[in-house]
């Protein structure tokens, strides 16, 4: 393999990942948006969607069928979320909301694997991981079915959430919601449905995500970390940004892989992945701390 | 109403232009600011007002224009450089530290008086401590002189909005600045209480001899109080003396009644 | 009736800054410190000692640290494990390279070294402010832990990654039983809590109050920002280095970078959330709770289910519960029991009346 389709591959297995750390930081971004809350349980999230599809296909439960009980589940689990947990706080202190969805995060983790057990198991989407022939015959690349459909799938969710943003009456909402609360209410928006809505559509997103995931690397615990990944997305793209999210996700994901394969593996002894997002996040917020999309804030005394 | 009209200046800004991306807050406004006398600075909603105490202050840095303030020029204040050169000031949403008491918000203002290290802090021994005692009576005085003393162990988050006022007032005071910047000090007030805080400020003027910058909607109390007066309006300044040299002034007039220029 | 304000007089300012400005709560105080050196230490079992009371007094010391960043100051981090892991190995170095390093003086200079390594990762919280310092904090963590496993130097090239932590010798006096260690870990944990009870009610700590309350007038009043923001770094990591020296040396026994995880970061957070933020008792007392609701779940589990239960299950339950907790206390009690023990001593005040 020469090292151009070396490079290739890394950089298009780092997007790959990017793909997912994208996913999960938009869940982010939608509840920040609406809410101002950082919802660390994001990633939590995801490992409770994924272990709901397949605790439930291990019922005995037809396999799509699980997955629309998964979506209910997280529906629900978001809904339940935003009436305990958001509502009492409304108002509060920034730090006092992200403390209280590490809280969350916490207990949908034990929730987890209360209900679904805590051994690692299988998903299995009916997607082989096999790769796309055409194109490893003509490039040499290694491009896997898989990774086709997910990024399809992530582009088409990334794509109805942009369109759902700027042209419907919802996302209008969402975005007068996100800026001023008094404001949209006054103007008769819905604020409590609208806040509903975010986090039962966060849920569905992260229970994508989690899917998508869980099919590569099995239903883990470790999925759980993957929500801390999206901190540093969420610093680089800016936290009210979906497409700063969705850019900042792949250039993580690239970044992340070409330091591990070309300097963290070779001369440091590997395993930079576990550090290399955040530091590239803070070397990025020296130079541009509003990230690269996000709003430069003016403060108002 | 007090002479101490005739003191040298002792703050000047000039051609100050100031503007939040399109919006242009201030105009190229100049004016000074005589030592000991108290300037009020009034206009309808939106003149620029509280933006000017933010320029002088250090808040807000200016596109344009400078500030001279004892005799040192400079194009934009830093808004600690202007603590230590003795400016301090309430604010318009009052902005006590809601975590802390009273007493603590007041010893707060008495920050740049303190000098011991954290280290000798650390051990709450010797100088530390007698500084700390010190400044504690420093702060006493001022608590006295606002009568807030049966408050002084409250967190100021539970006060009514009128001690809150008084309290921030005592902040400013304690930190014994040479110019008071007031934004709106008897806004939301009754009656009573507006008496209250003239006296207050009245009293600053003529007992420490503090040179007083006061935002005021109320003309009772600016033309009651007040030397001079400088007039704002979209920005720029379109009256400058004494108080009843701009209460006669026509474009003052026209103004205030919304007459359209 | 007996616990009141009426007949203590406070003749002086010097007086009302004290501490315990109620005679019956310095008698308290003493009575507690005295139990602790004088009658603990012969009656309580090695269990006990060693299981309980040490760490206890540890992680207080830990969330003391934490306390000061996040209670006091108002800035978000979920670093403080791995400063605790910069001490203990910091500790661990000194003494091994330096011949005839006292104890004491190593741990002083390990607290001092997780200062500097502190204020280094504190320097992005100038230019940003609350969430997105809590990732530079996670990027300590994180690269912290990876830099004590990886290279080599740290660990003196052992290949298993874990050392045994050397004898804790203070002139020529070993302190080697459960009790020895007890008394060392308590001597320097009560001095250090003083010092921060100290700081916390003098200047420095209503400079980071004001910086944590409203930053913009902070400045106004002639708080450096900047300044004050890399003191509560630098303090705060201080002693969270000493606190992982002792973890170390008087609680492990070994020097490895696993006991350092970011498990270990979010207790941390949540003895601070817990047990009140701001306030030094809190960290005493979300210390005792972290540590203590795991022990009293697996009683009661064991109590219920009669001896036969799933321990990953259990385990689960545990991070349930920690997490329901949390949210409880942000909605409930945000000040933690540090509130709830104050609320507590004034009804007392008031017993037997109502009001």
């Amino acid at each position: 393999m020469t090292p151009l389709q070396m490079f290739a591959e890394v950089v298009i297995g780092g997007l790959m990942t990017g793909l997912m750390y994208s996913l999960v930081a938009l869940g982010f971004v939608l509840i920040y948006k609406a809410s101002t809350a950082f919802n660390f349980a994001q990633g939590a999230m995801v490992f409770f969607g994924a272990a709901t599809v397949v605790g439930f296909a291990e019922l005995g439960v037809p396999f799509w069928f699980s997955v629309l009980l998964a979506v209910g589940v997280m529906i629900l689990l978001g809904v339940v979320t935003e009436r305990v947990v958001m509502r009492p706080l409304v108002g509060q202190h920034e730090i006092t909301l992200f403390m209280a969805t590490i809280g969350l995060a916490f207990v949908v983790e034990g929730l987890a694997q209360l209900l679904w057990g805590v051994e690692v198991r299988r998903m299995d989407l009916g997607i082989p991981d096999v790769p796309i022939e055409w194109i490893l015959t003509n490039t040499g690349l290694l491009i896997t079915q898989f990774d086709f459909f997910a990024a399809t799938v992530a582009a088409v969710l990334v794509g109805t959430l942009a369109v759902v943003f700027s042209r419907t009456k919802v996302g209008r909402g969402l975005r007068a919601v996100a800026d001023d609360h008094g404001a949209a209410l006054a103007t008769g928006i819905p604020l409590q449905r609208i806040w509903m809505m975010v986090w039962a559509v966060a849920g569905i997103i992260a229970l994508v995500a989690g899917m998508l995931w869980a099919s590569r690397a099995g239903v883990q615990f470790a999925l759980v970390f993957l929500a801390l990944k999206a901190l540093p997305v969420l610093i680089i793209g800016g936290f009210t940004s979906v497409p700063g999210v969705i850019v900042a996700g792949l250039l993580v994901g690239v970044a992340e892989r070409m330091f591990e394969v070309y300097v963290g593996s070779p001369i440091l002894g590997g395993g930079t992945e576990a550090w290399f997002p955040f530091i590239f996040a803070i070397l990025f917020l020296l130079v541009r701390p509003e990230g690269l999309f996000g709003e430069k804030i003016i403060r108002r005394v | 109403m007090n002479d101490r009209r005739g003191g040298n200046v002792v703050l000047q800004v000039e051609n100050i232009s100031l503007a939040f991306g399109g919006v242009k807050a201030l105009t190229d406004v100049s004016f000074d600011v005589r030592e000991g006398e108290i300037r009020a600075i009034i206009g309808p909603n939106g003149a620029g007002k509280s933006s000017m105490l933010n320029v002088i202050n250090g808040v807000y840095h200016p596109q344009q224009g400078r500030i001279t303030l004892r005799g040192e020029v400079r194009s934009r204040m830093d808004t600690h450089r202007a603590a230590e050169q003795g400016i301090a000031r309430t604010f318009q949403n009052i902005a006590l530290f809601k975590g802390m008491s009273v007493l603590d918000n007041v010893m707060t203002g008495r920050n740049l008086k303190i000098r011991s290290s954290f280290l000798l802090q650390a051990l709450w021994w010797g100088p530390a401590q007698r500084e700390e005692v010190e400044q504690r009576r420093k702060a006493e005085e001022v608590i006295e002189f606002l009568g807030i003393q049966h408050v002084r162990k409250t967190p100021v988050a539970r006060l009514p909005y009128g001690l809150q006022k008084r309290v921030e007032l005592a902040r400013a005071l304690a930190a014994e600045p040479q110019i008071l910047l007031l934004d709106e000090p008897m806004a939301g007030m009754n009656v009573e209480e507006k008496q209250d805080m003239c006296r207050f400020i009245l009293n600053a003027n003529q007992e420490f001899g503090t040179t007083i910058v006061l935002i005021e909607h109320d003309m009772g109390v600016v033309m009651d109080i007040s030397d001079r007066v400088v007039v704002l309006d979209y920005g720029r300044k379109i009256g400058d003396g004494t108080p009843d040299v701009v209460r006669n002034d026509q474009t003052v007039i026209d103004a205030y009644l919304g007459v359209a220029h | 009736m007996f616990y009141r304000e009426t007949g203590n007089f406070r003749a002086s300012y010097a007086q009302d800054a004290r501490i315990f400005p109620l005679a019956l709560d310095r008698v308290a105080i003493l009575v507690l410190l005295a139990l602790a050196v004088l009658v603990v230490p012969s009656f309580a079992s090695n269990w006990l000692l060693m299981a309980i009371l040490i760490p206890w007094l540890i992680l207080s010391l830990a969330a003391i640290g934490q306390n000061i960043i996040t209670g006091y100051t108002g800035q978000l981090s979920i670093g403080s494990a791995g400063f605790m892991a910069v001490g203990a190995f910091a500790c661990f170095n000194f003494m091994l390279r330096i011949d005839g390093m006292p104890f004491l003086l190593a741990v002083l200079l390990a607290g001092l070294t997780t200062a500097l390594v502190g204020v280094a990762f504190g320097l992005p919280s100038l230019r940003v402010r609350g969430l997105y310092l809590a990732v530079a904090t996670l990027a300590a963590q994180f690269f912290i832990v990876w830099t004590l496993e990886n290279v080599g130097w740290f660990t003196n090239y052992d290949p298993a990654g874990v050392m045994t932590a050397q004898p804790m010798v203070i002139l020529g006096y070993h302190f080697a039983s459960p009790a020895e260690k007890y008394l060392l870990v308590l001597a320097i944990v009560a001095l250090l809590a003083l010092a921060a009870k100290n700081m916390a009610r003098s200047n420095i700590g209503r400079s980071w109050m004001a910086v944590r309350d409203m930053d913009v007038a902070a400045e106004v009043v002639g708080f450096r920002l900047m300044r004050t923001k890399l003191m509560a770094f630098a303090i705060s990591s201080f002693y969270c280095g000493v606190a992982g020296a002792l973890f170390a040396f008087a609680y492990l026994g070994t020097v490895e970078p696993s006991a350092f995880s970011i498990l270990l970061s979010f207790q941390t957070l949540f003895m601070v959330i817990i047990g009140g933020l701001a306030t030094i008792l809190g960290s005493f007392l979300g210390a005792g709770f972290i540590l203590l609701l795991p022990i009293f779940l697996a009683i009661f589990f064991d109590f219920v289910t009669g001896g036969v239960f799933d321990k990953a299950l259990l385990s689960a339950f545990e991070v349930l519960l920690f997490g329901a907790f949390i949210i409880f206390f942000l909605i409930v009690e945000p000040h933690g029991l540090a509130r709830l023990w104050q609320v507590a001593k004034e009804r007392l005040r008031l017993w037997p009346f109502p009001h």
